[in-house]
């Protein structure tokens, strides 16, 4: 059978049905902040992270920058998602409500990609002094 | 109902200071070794402390109350009895947890 409209068939007439919306993508992220910041304790627990260089001997690894810039594009996500709520269900006048949700995703825009210069920087950084133990 | 506003509330707070406290950490670790050692004793200080342990709290009463709802998602636990009895859990888990992770930290093994 014809798909129709190539709009229409993203629309919702493939197998998927609906693209990810809002609720699926919540649990998605918060499933992946549960696991990815309980690695994030146990690491924090065990590694030494209390001098500049020793944050960047920890991050030197990919086992340890590719869970952290996981984390933050999935924290930012899931942050996103839930002040978006925050603002829908409070704010009433769409004057204030649509700037506030521009100023939200511009912040949250800029923050995960300040997180994630951030750690791709410590872990690019040659590290030098004593290797890990 | 204070569960779920709780959640709500808990939520609100990582995703406002939360957040500023973890792209603190991650810049000032970027910037260089003196903008980290800055961050650090002020986390280090009584005030920092004070700031990371309510945030404990916050992030376990978050993830305690996330867990309630993906649970419901599934359609279990709606019966009166059982919805009060994980609603207690679920606030007083995050609290003793809060305490003993940083009973443990201060004061080491027991």
């Amino acid at each position: 059978m014809d798909g129709g409209t190539s709009l229409s068939q993203v629309r919702g007439l493939g197998a998927a049905r609906a693209g990810t919306d809002h609720w699926t993508l919540q649990r998605m992220t918060a499933i992946a902040n549960l696991t990815l910041l309980t690695w994030l304790a146990v690491t924090l627990a065990t590694v030494e992270f209390g001098s500049q260089a020793a944050v960047v001997r920890w991050l030197s690894t990919p086992y340890a920058a590719v869970p952290l810039l996981l984390l933050c594009i999935s924290v930012f996500t899931h942050l996103r998602l839930g002040l978006t709520t925050l603002i829908e269900d409070y704010v009433h006048s769409e004057a204030v409500k649509l700037p506030l949700l521009l100023l939200l995703n511009f912040f949250t825009w800029g923050g995960v990609v300040f997180a994630l210069f951030s750690v791709l920087k410590l872990a690019l950084t040659v590290a030098t002094g004593a290797p890990n133990a | 109902m204070l569960v779920s506003i709780l959640g709500r509330a808990t939520g609100d707070i990582m995703g406002t200071v939360g957040v500023l406290l973890l792209l603190g950490w991650l810049g000032s670790a970027a910037a260089g070794p003196d903008t980290y050692t800055f961050f650090i004793t002020h986390a280090s200080a009584w005030y920092g402390q004070v700031v990371l342990i309510g945030l404990t709290w916050v992030l376990l009463q978050h993830a305690a109350t996330g867990l309630r709802h993906l649970v419901l998602d599934t359609g279990a636990g709606y019966e009166l009895k059982s919805n009060r009895l994980w609603a207690i859990i679920v606030v007083a888990v995050p609290l003793l947890l809060t305490a003993a992770l940083w009973l443990y930290i201060y004061f080491g093994k027991i």
